[in-house]
Formats: C-alpha cells, sequence, structure tokens
C-alpha cells in the first residue's frame, strides 16, 4: 500500500511543479507585456529566460526519486520494448554475446581453477619442488623435472637444511593386494617421512605415518584414499586398525586421506611408507622426486644455497660401495635448482591455455565488432530520432547513456545465456580435454567464473555500445535531420566506421587463423613422424609386475614371462607377442647408464649415458619397430645369457657410420663387465613423445647378468609391458581372454593398465590435438563471423544506395560493373585487414613458437593460404549483396521509398 | 547591469558559496509564504537587482528542500489569481534557517577579518 500512495503522492508532486514552472513563465510573459512586448515576443523572451523547461522539470523531478535508477530502468524498459519489436535483431546478437562470453567463460574457468587458484594445500606458495640440475647426467635428468633425488640425498638434505620446515621423497608405483576375492591392483604413491607434512593435508580419519612407520623393520602399514575407502570398504570408520595384504605382505590401515588429495600430482588409492633403511644406503639411484616446505620467510634461492652447501656432504657421507669414487658425481655439476611446487605441477600446460584464452578472447572481439556493425546500423536508422531528441534538448550524456543502456543490457542478457554455453562448454571441454592437462578434475563454475561473465558481459556491452555512442551522442542536429533527406546517397562518414570495423574484424579473423592453421600444420607434422612402432591400433600394451614376494628366482621371473608370452600367443587371432622393460612414449624410462664402445677414447674417461631397455624375442616384431640391421635375440640368446645387445639406429650411426657397420662391434657397461657383442641395430624410436627427438637407445636382453652387484648374479626386470599384436586389441572380450591367459600362468598375477599403443601414442599428441581442435574451432568461428560482417556491410551499402543504383543502371552502367564495384569494395576491405593482420600474425606467432613442432612461425604456405581464403570468402560474402543491387530495377528504385 | 546570479549554470559568472540560495529561500519565505516567481522576483528587488535567482536551480533547490521538510506547499493563488504552489516555511525549516544564519555570519566576519588583515 505504502508504494502506491508514495507513487500517488509522487505525481501530485510532478504536477505542482508543472504547475508552478507554468505559472512562473505566464507571470513573466505578463510582466514583460506590460512593459510594452507584444505577446509573442514576450512568452518568447520569458521562455528564453527561464531555459529548458523540460530539463528544469526533470531535475526538479529527481529530487524525488532514485534518479539513477529510475532513469536507467526508463531506459531499460524502452530497450527491452523496441528489442522485442525487433526479434531477429535481438535473436543474432544475444547469441553472438552469449556463444561469446561463454566460450570465453569457459576458458577461463579452466584458466581460474588450474593456474591461477593455488594448489589444495595449506599454505601453498610454501611448497617447493626439489629438482636438481645436473647438465653432466644426460638423460637422467629429464628436460622438465630435473634430477631426481636418490634416498641418500633425501636423508642428508632433511638431517642438515636450515631452510625447511620439513621435506620429503616420493614416488609412485603399483602394488597387488591379494587375499580378498580377485586380485586387485592399486595405484601407490610411495612416500618417505616428511612427505605428509610438507604437504600439510590431514587425514580424515586415522593419523599420518609416524615415524615408526617409516622404520624398514617395523609393522607395515598404508593409508588409504578417499575414492578407495569409499570404493573397498563403503567408508566403514571401522577400516582403520584393519589388515590387508599388498604384494604378499600384511599391512595395517592408519589412516584415510580427504576426498581430492593428491601427492603432487599423483592420484594414488593407497599410501605406502618408502622405509628407506638409513643405514644402508648409496649415493643412487635417483629415482624419488623431492618436496619441500620452506621455514615462513624463506625463499627458494635461499634453500638453493642452503642445499647446494649439502651436495659435497653428500657425496661424503655415502658412496657407491668400495672401490668406487663417491665424487664421481662431481662431474654431473648437480646443482639445486627448486622450483614452486605449482610450477611443478601445471608443467608447460600455461602456454596452451593462455594461447587458447587469447584465441577466444579474439572470437570475443570479432563478435564484439559484428553486434557494434549491427547497432550501428540500428543507430543509423534512429539517426533522426535522436538528432530530434538533441535537439528538444536532450544531453549528449543522456543519449549516450541510452545508447549504452541498450549495448549493456543486451551484454548482460547475453551473459545469462552464457552461463548455460559455459556450463555446456565446460562438459565438453573436461569430456575432451587432454588427460595430461593438470588439475583438471578441479576445474568448475565458481564464484570468480560467474563475476568474470558479469564483468565480461558489461565490457563487452560498453564495448560494442560505445562506437555507435561516439558516432552519434554528438551528431549536429542540423546535419542529422538534414542529411535524412531521401534523395542523397550514404555519405562517406556514415560508411566509415562500419569500414573499419570489417577491417578490423578481417585482420582479427586473419590472426585466428593463421594460428589454427599453424597448429593444423604442426599437427601434420607430428603425424608424419616415424615414431618407430607401426600398426599401434592393432598392439595391445599391459603391464605386469611379479614382486620378489611371489617370485625371488630371477630366472624363474624370465620363465614365467615366457610362459605368457607363450600363452598369450595361442589367444586366437594372436600374431605375435614380447615384451620390454618399457614401451615408448608411456612416461616410463627403466634405466639410464653409461655405456663404453670398444676402442672409443672419452672425454673425462667416462662414456655418456644412454638409456637402457630390457626386451623379450619379439618385441620389436609385435611392436613394429623395424630391423635395419642384424638380427633379434632369441630365447636361447636369453636363457644361454648370451653377452649380445641390440642398438638403435642412432647410436649405430653416431659410433660406426652405418648399422650395417655396427653389427658385430663390441660395447659394454663397466670396465668390470665383459664386451657384449651389438647383434641388431633397430629404427629409432621416439622414447619420449612424438615431438621429442630419439634418445639412443640399447636393447639388453630381457634376462642378464646384473652389473650392479659385486659378486656375479642373474637379474631380470620385473616390471615389464607386454606387447601383443591381434587384430582385436582393445576389445573387452580379447581383454578377459588375455587376463586368464595370464592367470593361468599363475593365478596371483594381476595385469593393469590395458591400452593399446594408439591410445598411447594418441595420448603422446594429446596436448597438440587439444590446442587443435580449440584453434579450428576459434578460427571457424572467426571466419563465419567475418564472412557475416563483410555480407552486413555490403548488403547495407546496398540497401543504402539503392537509388542511385538506379540512377546509374537508368544512364547505362553494366550489371556486371556494378557487380563488380562492390565486390572490389569488399575486397578493397579485406585487402587492408589482410595486410594489418598479417603483420600481427607474424608478431603474435612468435608467443606461439614452444606449441609449434617441424614448422616455422612464419610457414610460408599458412601465410599465402589464409589471405586467399579471406579473400574467396570476401568476394563470395559480397557478391550475393552485389547481385541483388545489379538486379535492381530503375524505375522501381528511382519511385521507391 | 552587473548582477550575481545564485547558483549559475554558467561558469563563467561567480557563484555564491553552497547554501547561499537555500539561506535566501529561507529567509524570504519566513516574511511571507511566496509562490516560485515571486521569490524570484522578491530577491532581485531585495538585493537592489544584485542578485538573480536562476530558475534553472530554484526549483529543484525547492522541491530538495521539500523533501527535507525545510518548506510545505500548498495550492495557492499567484498575484494574477492563478492556481499556483505557495511555498511556507515549517518549523524545522525556521530552526534550520537560523541556524544556517549563525554559521554564515561567522564565516563572514573570518571572510572580513582576513581581508582586513591583507589591506593592512
Amino acid at each position: 500500500m505504502q508504494i502506491f500512495s508514495k507513487l500517488f503522492s509522487r505525481r501530485r508532486r510532478y504536477d505542482d511543479i508543472s504547475a508552478s514552472i507554468q505559472e512562473h513563465i505566464q507571470e513573466r510573459t505578463e510582466e514583460l507585456m506590460e512593459e510594452g512586448s507584444s505577446r509573442k515576443q514576450a512568452e518568447q523572451a520569458a521562455r528564453r529566460e527561464f531555459g529548458n523547461v523540460a530539463l528544469m522539470q526533470e531535475r526538479s523531478r529527481e529530487v524525488w526519486q532514485w534518479a539513477a535508477l529510475e532513469s536507467t530502468l526508463a531506459d531499460l524498459k524502452l530497450t527491452l520494448r523496441r528489442l522485442s519489436k525487433s526479434p531477429g535483431f535481438a535473436v543474432t546478437v544475444l547469441l553472438t554475446i552469449a556463444l561469446g562470453i561463454g566460450a570465453n567463460t569457459t576458458v577461463f574457468s579452466v584458466i581460474n581453477s588450474v593456474l591461477l587458484k593455488p594448489l589444495p594445500y595449506p599454505e601453498s606458495g610454501q611448497l617447493a619442488a626439489l629438482s636438481l640440475k645436473a647438465p653432466g647426467a644426460g638423460g637422467l635428468a629429464d628436460i622438465t623435472n630435473g634430477l631426481n633425488l636418490s634416498p641418500s640425498m633425501y636423508l642428508t638434505f632433511s638431517e642438515r637444511n636450515k631452510t625447511f620446515q620439513s621435506l620429503g621423497v616420493w614416488t609412485s608405483g603399483t602394488a597387488n593386494v591379494t587375499g580378498v576375492g580377485r586380485p586387485e591392483e592399486v595405484h601407490t604413491a610411495l612416500v618417505s617421512g616428511g612427505v605428509l607434512e610438507t604437504l600439510g593435508t590431514l587425514p580424515i580419519a586415522g593419523r599420518w605415518f609416524s615415524q615408526a612407520d617409516q622404520d624398514p623393520r617395523g609393522a607395515k602399514t598404508v593409508m588409504l584414499s578417499y575414492g578407495y575407502w569409499q570404493r573397498r570398504f563403503g567408508g566403514d570408520r571401522s577400516a582403520i586398525g584393519r589388515n590387508i595384504q599388498l604384494d604378499a605382505q600384511t599391512g595395517e590401515i592408519v589412516g584415510v586421506m580427504p576426498r581430492g588429495f593428491k601427492v603432487v600430482d599423483r592420484e594414488f588409492d593407497m599410501l605406502v611408507p618408502l622405509a628407506f633403511d638409513t643405514k644402508n644406503q648409496k649415493l643412487a639411484p635417483f629415482g624419488y622426486e623431492g618436496i619441500g616446505r620452506l621455514k615462513p620467510g624463506v625463499t627458494l634461492s635461499q634453500a638453493d644455497a642452503d642445499v647446494a652447501r649439502l651436495i659435497p656432504v653428500w657425496m661424503d657421507s655415502w658412496s657407491n660401495g668400495p672401490g668406487t669414487n663417491p665424487h664421481f658425481y662431481d662431474r654431473w655439476r648437480i646443482t639445486p635448482a627448486f622450483r614452486p611446487l605449482k610450477q611443478r605441477v601445471l608443467g608447460n600446460v600455461s602456454g596452451v591455455l593462455w594461447t587458447v584464452m587469447a584465441t577466444v578472447g579474439l572470437v570475443m572481439l570479432i563478435a564484439c565488432t559484428n553486434v557494434a556493425n549491427l547497432l550501428l546500423v540500428r543507430a543509423e536508422s534512429r539517426q533522426q530520432e535522436l538528432a530530434i531528441r538533441a535537439a528538444l534538448g536532450a544531453g549528449r550524456g543522456r543519449i549516450a547513456r541510452e545508447l549504452l543502456t541498450e549495448s549493456v543490457s543486451l551484454g548482460l542478457m547475453g551473459g545469462v545465456i552464457a552461463v548455460g554455453v559455459a556450463y555446456a562448454g565446460l562438459r565438453l571441454l573436461t569430456s575432451i580435454g587432454p588427460a595430461d592437462l593438470p588439475r583438471l578434475s578441479e576445474v568448475s563454475l565458481d564464484i570468480p567464473a560467474l563475476g568474470f561473465v558479469l564483468l565480461l558481459s558489461i565490457l563487452s556491452g560498453l564495448l560494442f555500445g560505445s562506437i555507435p555512442v561516439l558516432k552519434y551522442a554528438r551528431a549536429k542536429a542540423s546535419t542529422a535531420i538534414g542529411s535524412a533527406n531521401r534523395t542523397a546517397s550514404a555519405g562517406r562518414v556514415r560508411q566509415r566506421s562500419r569500414n573499419v570495423l570489417v577491417v578490423a574484424q578481417v585482420a582479427m579473423a586473419l590472426v585466428l587463423l593463421v594460428s589454427a592453421l599453424l597448429m593444423i600444420r604442426t599437427f601434420a607434422a607430428l603425424r608424419n613422424v616415424e615414431p618407430g612402432f607401426a600398426d599401434a591400433a592393432h598392439v595391445q600394451t599391459m603391464r605386469i609386475w611379479i614382486p620378489d614376494l611371489l617370485i625371488a628366482d630371477p630366472q624363474t621371473v624370465t620363465r614365467v614371462q615366457n610362459s605368457i608370452v607363450d600363452k598369450l600367443a595361442a589367444i586366437p587371432g594372436v600374431t605375435s607377442v614380447g615384451f620390454a622393460g618399457a614401451v615408448p612414449m608411456d612416461n616410463n624410462d627403466p634405466n639410464w647408464d653409461e655405456l663404453g664402445v670398444e676402442g672409443k677414447a672419452y672425454e673425462g674417461g667416462d662414456p655418456p649415458l644412454r638409456l637402457f631397455n630390457y626386451v623379450s624375442p619379439g618385441y620389436f616384431n609385435t611392436a613394429g619397430t623395424r630391423f635395419v640391421a642384424g638380427r633379434d635375440f632369441t630365447w636361447d640368446d636369453i636363457y644361454g645369457l648370451r653377452q649380445m645387445v641390440i642398438v638403435s639406429e642412432n647410436f649405430a650411426r653416431e659410433n660406426w657410420g652405418s648399422p650395417q657397420a655396427a653389427v658385430g662391434k663390441r660395447v659394454r657397461q663397466f670396465s668390470s663387465m665383459p664386451w657384449q657383442q651389438v647383434i641388431g641395430v633397430v629404427e629409432d624410436v621416439r622414447q619420449h613423445g612424438v615431438d621429442q627427438d630419439a634418445p639412443p637407445t640399447i636393447y639388453w636382453t630381457a634376462m642378464l647378468n646384473d652389473p650392479y652387484t659385486q659378486e656375479p648374479s642373474i637379474d631380470a626386470p620385473r616390471a615389464v609391458t607386454f606387447v601383443i599384436h591381434s587384430t582385436r586389441a582393445g576389445n573387452e572380450g580379447f581383454l578377459g581372454e588375455v587376463q586368464q591367459a595370464v592367470w593361468s600362468v599363475n593365478a596371483n598375477l594381476p595385469s593393469s593398465s590395458p591400452q593399446t599403443m594408439q591410445e598411447i601414442y594418441g595420448r603422446s599428441l594429446a596436448r597438440t590435438s587439444f590446442t587443435l581442435v580449440m584453434l579450428a574451432i576459434a578460427g571457424s568461428m572467426a571466419l563465419v563471423l567475418g564472412i557475416i560482417g563483410i555480407y552486413g556491410v555490403i548488403s547495407y551499402a546496398v540497401s543504402q544506395r539503392t537509388r542511385e543504383i538506379g540512377i546509374r543502371l537508368a544512364l547505362g552502367a553494366q550489371k556486371r560493373e556494378l557487380k563488380w564495384m562492390f565486390v572490389r569494395s569488399a575486397l578493397l576491405l579485406t585487402t587492408a585487414g589482410v595486410v594489418i593482420g598479417l603483420g600481427t600474425a607474424a608478431a603474435l606467432m612468435q608467443l606461439m613458437k614452444s606449441l609449434l613442432f617441424g614448422i616455422s612461425p612464419l610457414d610460408p604456405f599458412t601465410y599465402i593460404a589464409v589471405p586467399l581464403i579471406l579473400a574467396i570468402a570476401a568476394a563470395l560474402a559480397s557478391y550475393l549483396p552485389a547481385r541483388r543491387a545489379a538486379a535492381i530495377d530503375p524505375v522501381e528504385a528511382l519511385r521507391g521509398e | 547591469m552587473r548582477y550575481y546570479p545564485i547558483m549559475a549554470k554558467n561558469p563563467e559568472r561567480r557563484d555564491l558559496f553552497p547554501g547561499a540560495l537555500e539561506i535566501m529561500i529561507l529567509q524570504s519565505l519566513r516574511l511571507r509564504p511566496m509562490h516560485g516567481y515571486a521569490l524570484v522576483k522578491h530577491i532581485k528587488q531585495v538585493s537592489d537587482n544584485l542578485l538573480q535567482v536562476e530558475e534553472g536551480s530554484l526549483y529543484p533547490a525547492l522541491q530538495r528542500m521539500l523533501r527535507e521538510g525545510l518548506l510545505e506547499s500548498e495550492t495557492g493563488l499567484s498575484a494574477k489569481g492563478r492556481p499556483t504552489r505557495i511555498y511556507s516555511l515549517t518549523d524545522a525549516g525556521v530552526r534550520h534557517l537560523e541556524r544556517e544564519v549563525v554559521s554564515f555570519e561567522k564565516m563572514f566576519s573570518g571572510i572580513t577579518r582576513v581581508l582586513a588583515v591583507a589591506r593592512a
């Protein structure tokens, strides 16, 4: 009720104000008349003296209003009414905006969750990845994460450092859970003391590992992930304290970590203590990733300096056994290069994400120019109305506000739809996103993302709204009203701003298309790389690990593996079977060590480190790795422990000039070891991904004399990947038969990570193909929007110049010439856009360099093809309206309007 | 003739300080209730044509003071017998005026002293 009475009294107020003002002017008029003016003169003078009556009334009324809000509401009402009268325009604009904002929000959500948000650990800014630089260690120190730590390093560093609150090392692995139903393989994270303390996330049930749990002679314990706890124990709290069989050992469950907890980037089922024997450690092996929590206020460089001091201490404190030189590692030039843990988790993904963000941002700009173009046309049709309003006293600001209200409310309405688009986009993105995109599971449409929608809606509304405002809010009344004369063609000035928009649009579309085409060319270049294996879709891989506790004797391990090969080969449809320590591109290097070639002297006395792999007979044949020279191993070679190796082609060329020359030559690991004869040379394998050079590789037999023990003993790799060539690879039923075949050899052996080589290969291309898909989508959107822009401008020009065309036709202009006139103007705009775009693209593509492979950021093909595509598109887009222009009947045109 | 507009829109003319228009309206209406045009004329006459109220400021100012309860308005007749709004002071308006006058006087004496020192 109150609001009605208020509105009612307000109505009365408004009447009062106008009554007062009326009386004021009348009285003044009469006064002037008394002074001797005529009524007309007096009235004019009185009004002139008083000034803008409407404005004054508005000012007086505003005293009673929430001025800004109410006039905005009025504008809004007007906007909605106008939009509902042109639904075609409204739908086009809203969809364009919604798609643009939606796409941007999707990518922003990903960037926000992946790159910007801190890692989900308490005080995560203090966390550091303890990576070491070791330029002398060859392939042991990988490019991205450097050299890993050895247990002895961990022991020295954690005991003696002065800069960390806590530090620890961890690695990932798998373990067999047996004794309850079917044997199951679980993913584990093996952690030393200090890892949980460093990450700082508390368990939701039970407790962390204690000092006692890290004692190798103490009782075995494990902790569960939230997911495994739910899956296996239904989230039952009584799971704490229960025993499970892990790799044939009994372990007590002491705690459960909360949902979503990861050890750095490792999603695990079970946490297992590393339980290092602190007395018996050597300097090597360097297999553990280190993390640490800095003391408050300590910087990474202080920590670097602190640990750099400990590296000689480490070498003095441990050895690799009697007779070895502990300062051998001086040659590796090990220095700490600690990084924020977040950087370690994110890897090099930020380049891809920012590229995609920039791309969709550009699409948004193109969309905005299109909308601005539409709004310009609309504003133009309202030009007369606006001019009259200006003449009646509407201020520049008032008109600007109205135009902006329209554009911003369009932006906001688009934003509302965009939330839906972004939601769908995120669902799509998380399903097609590369599996190795870190933190993808943390991505969601959260408050910052919604804030981003709001911000982008308003900004884009202001952006595309400001162009008509700049043009029309200051329109001079006389010219605007005058030029509405229907006989005139559109003035140059009126067409100019639309032309500028089209040029900008073409330039931006060119940049996007260039980036998309460069990615397509990169992808093609990657596809053309010989990966070192063949027929990947028909090669099934699976990993089997035989723990010490199950089978102790290494020779038996090899015999079991041999039996598995035989059983697998007997499955119908299987053409060949083999196994290796690691298959290509599976992020798994079996070993790196030095290897000397007979008769060759090495700088510094020791040969460089090489990648070692351990293979069974038939492995190369199954994986499709070609022999360039020589022959494969046989089972007799293996069981006979014959001193022979197979080497990669690049190793052969490096040392003996040609693959053929390599066969029969000899190499050895250490000077204390016997020489090994090279019996075969295989093609190079891109072990670390399609875009990484193939490392020179030495392939050893799957059973061999252990080079790392004092007394002669036999060793065999216990964790190997089986490869099975079959047309049924990847088939569900086939996998069942494979599993049965493995169990028929030993019922306690689960197989893990079944995948085809094609899947592994696809994953190594995942990031490129993801970028490719995103850029291709953006590029095609840009192309379509650009075509619409050109089409819109030309067809508007045609409609505005109907009369002129009529006159031209009447005067005898050729239709062909007329068509060409319009197509030419479109091509001119396109050329201008292309020139600007080429310069911009050439500069911007330098930033994309790291994403490209095998082509230059200035790839000539791309820079010729894209302008051609755009020119053709522009010609087509302008030809349609041009044809319409030529079809104009001069009589109609001159009589019309 | 040179005059000082009160709350001028035109930046070339010199404005009186803020509140001047209000205080003059209040003071005028304290003498007798008036309608808008009468107020303009009254101020012009009383100030010997030195002050001229801009209409653009007058009506919004009147509405503002109505809203603040310093004035009230009623339907009345103008000098010519046509219906218009007559504005008169409320008690609150009287109190406000008195407070303002005191503070104005303080300000004037302050300004006067400064000017006197500057001249000496």
